[in-house]
């Protein structure tokens, strides 16, 4: 277990800058996950810390010793930083079982720990002999991180690993390293442009923009009370109606509000859409509206809404589909829970 | 158009199941020329009789000439294999300066005939006679057939597998040993193999050097009487040679590279740093090319100064002789190209449209045996062939013409291949979709599309020609002298200063030749040189 501490960190490429002040800790044994859509700099984040690239500006840290830092770059074969690629980079010329024991020094029971790091990524010990070709995509994932894992590194690295998965592997494949990490210990920095794996995945999420890290807070933090809106939107669905605050409660088209933080003045309101219930029209305290379009999904439907106090604004609810109203018509809308809200723009 | 008359034209394009009978046909002819050399040369031996064969080739001469070609073959491949992995790892992955140009010499020798580059070193000391030279001289010459798989190798490699087994532990070096060597080894057997091919079947530039191998004793057995048994002897040997060295290509061919696990992402390959060794690198290229491109050209440009009484004998070239030559070897090349190509064009049509029918591999495969069969077994075994059937024949240009065509076969199919594939099939669906009939399709999409691919075929197919010497020699019509033979002519009497104005022009037009062919298309259009 060790820990990882970023302070300042700046990367420029001839085309700009990729990462611009970045500053993070990740506690022992946690795993961060680093949100962002393409082109925020979250590889760019993960390269540097492994020591691929060399850092413009800043310190990298582990267990409070200095990778990198101002005429300071600890090449990456020495950082004991386990690192795995988004599509594996097995070693098409070696075995499984050769990949797996590439980076186990001479002498020790290769055979042994090859055998072990199979068996923990749930794959039988047969599979040493085959060749990475004759894999799945899943099953290369796993050998990847078995090999990740066998000089027990003390931070372990993963790059979007689950991106060139398809959906029903992905699941299986990001149980089998959140297992396995926790087995071992081991500090983990996950990269990833998915809000749902982000979220199910990390102790701790960042979310980076355009090279800086906006918000680092836990996954049930970051959902409710977002930094701004474009977080907001960036980790989920998000209904943003303007009204006005006054301390516990907020006045928008929904109605009144109770407020997750007391705020005064004009605000913008964020409600996720599962917070919103349909029930019958006319229904006292509920907000009229009519139906206009549903999005199913089978286990849920979104519900395309519009206000009938307010009809320019668009308003979308996540009802389980046993609760989807059997035809499109009038509604009425109530909204369960506290919501977050930020300061309305230029009001500011 | 009548519902008819659109199911005919769907159909006469469309690629149904089965091709065309008469495409089939004519497919089938370049395979069948390849394989008449070959016939020829074996009806040759049985005629002559089992024993007669075992009497000629158990001789201490055939003996000298088996140790001479394994020998030369084995140790150029190895020297190809040393420099050009060498070259190549140096321009594309460390952090020396001038890449471009790098590349750019590296692969220039390829527009060099070997013969061109024997004539150099010979002509500047008989030192370089015998097997210390061939070896110098085929290590030079084909050491680009090296240094272009392996570097394509190394551009292609994910740089995450480098990155991963750095993570693991791995400084510079050992990665370099553990995971770069191990993804160029394909590339390198291959590139040896067609070194081994290259040596096997060159005949010019080992006379020159009056260095024995099986090409020029086969020669010395068709001048001296045309002993058709004893030619046709060793012409099996090479043949198996070469065979053997084909087969061990295409297996290695089919077996596939490592190839990616996975798509990775595509990224710049990081730069090794050459630190301290940045000097010797460059000073070792820098010979390398010195050796390859600078005492060729430097020789010859040396000998454009002397007189052609300075020479050991003087035979003087004159402008008219010269422009006769050039004349005469750029008419054959463009006339050779315009024939491969027509021969190879069905067969290409047939690999790119019906590459699962059954006969398309055959009939591939048959013309693709056209670069095992050496250029002075193809010439034999066609003076053979048109002197007992049909004489007129014997002699004339068209004889030539087919010879070229059945030679360099491949680098037409390959290049034709290449070009015929960039008309996606899809982009053609496309334009029917939109109400296009076939003519439209094949005017305003197919040929658009494939156009200068075919250029580039008949480009490199003119280069290749007119830098033929074994074939033109044995071949060309009395009265038709290409600049390969002045130069073959002139640098056997030793009149060395008369035969550089025909070097220098052959030279500065191959390599004009082929920088325009680079610039248009990329090194990788000799691919086809490559074999594929």
């Amino acid at each position: 277990m060790a820990e990882l501490a970023i302070e300042g960190l700046v990367k420029r490429f001839d085309t700009g800058t990729v990462l611009d002040r970045a500053s993070l800790v990740v506690r022992p044994g946690h795993l961060l996950a680093v949100l962002g859509a393409s082109g925020s700099g979250k590889t760019t984040l993960l390269r540097l810390i492994a020591g691929f690239e060399r850092a413009d500006a800043g310190t990298i840290a582990i267990d409070g010793v200095p990778v990198a830092g101002p005429g300071l770059h600890v090449p990456p074969e020495r950082r004991r930083i386990g690192y795995l690629a988004q599509e594996g980079a097995l070693f098409p010329h070696l075995s499984v079982g050769r990949n797996i024991a590439f980076g186990l020094g001479r002498g020790g029971d290769a055979a042994a720990r090859v055998a072990e790091l199979l068996e923990m990524v749930g794959l039988p010990a047969a599979y040493a002999a085959r060749s990475p070709q004759h894999l799945s995509g899943g099953e290369q994932q796993r050998v990847a991180l078995a090999r990740t894992l066998a000089p027990e590194p003390r931070l372990v690295l993963l790059d979007e690993p689950f991106s060139a998965l398809d959906a029903g592997l992905r699941q299986e494949v990001r149980q089998t390293v959140a297992t396995a990490l926790q087995r071992t210990g081991a500090t983990a920095v996950l990269v990833t442009h998915d809000q749902a794996e982000a979220l199910s995945m990390g102790d701790a999420v960042a979310v980076l923009r355009a090279g800086r890290i906006v918000q680092l807070a836990d996954p049930v933090a970051l959902y409710r009370r977002p930094q701004d809106a474009e977080v907001a939107r960036f980790v989920g669905e998000a209904v943003l109606l303007p009204g006005q605050a006054h301390g516990g409660l907020v006045q928008c088209a929904l109605g009144v509000l109770k407020l997750a933080a007391p705020m005064q003045g004009a605000v913008s309101v964020l409600i996720r859409p599962e917070q919103i219930r349909l029930v019958a029209a006319g229904t006292p305290g509920s907000a009229a509206a009519e139906i206009r379009s549903v999005q199913y999904f089978g286990h849920d439907a979104l519900v395309g809404l519009s206000l009938t106090a307010a009809p320019d604004q668009s308003v979308v609810a996540r009802v389980f589909s046993h609760a989807l109203p059997p035809a499109p018509g009038r509604t009425g809308l109530l909204v369960d829970g506290a919501v977050s809200a930020f300061p309305a723009e230029g009001a500011a | 158009m009548s519902e008819a008359a659109r199911t005919r034209a769907a159909s006469a394009w469309a690629p149904v199941h089965r091709p065309p009978g008469l495409l089939l046909l004519v497919a089938a002819v370049p395979g069948a020329l390849v394989l008449l050399p070959i016939v020829v040369t074996l009806a040759d031996a049985v005629a002559a009789g089992a024993a007669e064969i075992f009497a000629l080739l158990w001789r201490p001469l055939v003996g000298t000439l088996l140790v001479n070609t394994v020998a030369l073959t084995v140790s150029a491949a190895a020297c190809c294999v040393v420099l050009g992995t060498g070259a190549a790892f140096l321009i594309e992955r460390t952090d020396l300066p001038g890449r471009t140009t790098w590349a750019m010499l590296m692969t220039a020798p390829l527009a060099v005939p070997a013969f061109v580059a024997s004539y150099a070193w010979v002509s500047i000391s008989p030192v370089f006679e015998g097997f210390g030279g061939a070896l110098l001289v085929t290590s030079f010459a084909y050491a680009p057939l090296v240094y272009l798989p392996v570097a394509a190798a190394l551009r292609g490699l994910d740089p995450a597998l480098e990155e991963s087994a750095r993570a693991l532990g791995d400084p510079p070096w050992r990665c370099v040993r553990r995971v770069v060597l191990p993804h160029l080894r394909p590339a390198m057997l291959g590139g040896a193999l067609l070194v081994a091919l290259n040596v096997l079947v060159e005949f010019g530039a080992f006379a020159l050097m009056r260095f024995r191998t099986f090409t020029t004793e086969i020669y010395a057995a068709y001048r001296s009487g045309f002993d058709g048994g004893e030619a046709a002897a060793l012409a099996l040997v090479l043949l198996a040679f070469c065979f053997a060295c084909l087969a061990a290509e295409g297996a290695l061919r089919s077996r596939g590279g490592y190839g990616r696990v996975g798509r990775g992402v595509r990224r710049r390959l990081p730069l090794y740093r050459l630190g301290a060794w940045m000097l010797p690198a460059g000073l070792g290229l820098g010979l390398l090319a010195a050796g390859a491109l600078g005492v060729p050209i430097g020789t010859v440009l040396f000998w454009l100064t002397r007189h052609g009484s300075a020479a050991v004998t003087p035979d003087e070239a004159s402008p008219r002789a010269l422009l006769m030559a050039t004349v005469s070897t750029v008419g054959l090349g463009l006339g050779a190209a315009c024939l491969t190509l027509v021969l190879a064009l069905p067969l290409a049509v047939l690999s790119t449209r019906w590459p699962r029918f059954p006969l398309t591999g055959v009939l591939e495969r048959g013309a693709w045996l056209a670069q095992g069969v050496p250029g002075i077994v193809i010439a034999l075994a066609l003076i053979t062939a048109t002197v007992r059937t049909v004489p007129p024949l014997y002699e004339s240009t068209a004889l030539l013409l087919i010879a070229y065509a059945i030679l360099f076969l491949p680098y037409a199919l390959v290049g034709l291949r290449t070009a015929l594939l960039q008309a996606d099939r899809r982009l053609e669906e496309a334009a029917r979709s939109l109400g296009a009939g076939w003519p439209r399709v094949l005017g305003r999409v197919v040929l658009p599309l494939a156009v200068p691919g075919i250029g580039a075929a008949a480009a490199l197919v003119f280069i290749v020609v007119s830098t033929e010497l074994t074939a033109t020699l044995l071949l060309a019509p009395i009265g038709t002298e290409t600049l390969a033979i002045r130069i073959w002519g002139d640098t056997s009497t030793l009149a060395f200063a008369a035969a550089a104005p025909y070097a220098a022009v052959l030279v500065a037009l191959s390599m004009t030749a082929s920088w325009l062919l680079a610039r248009r298309f990329g090194i990788g259009a000799f691919g086809a040189g490559l074999g594929g």
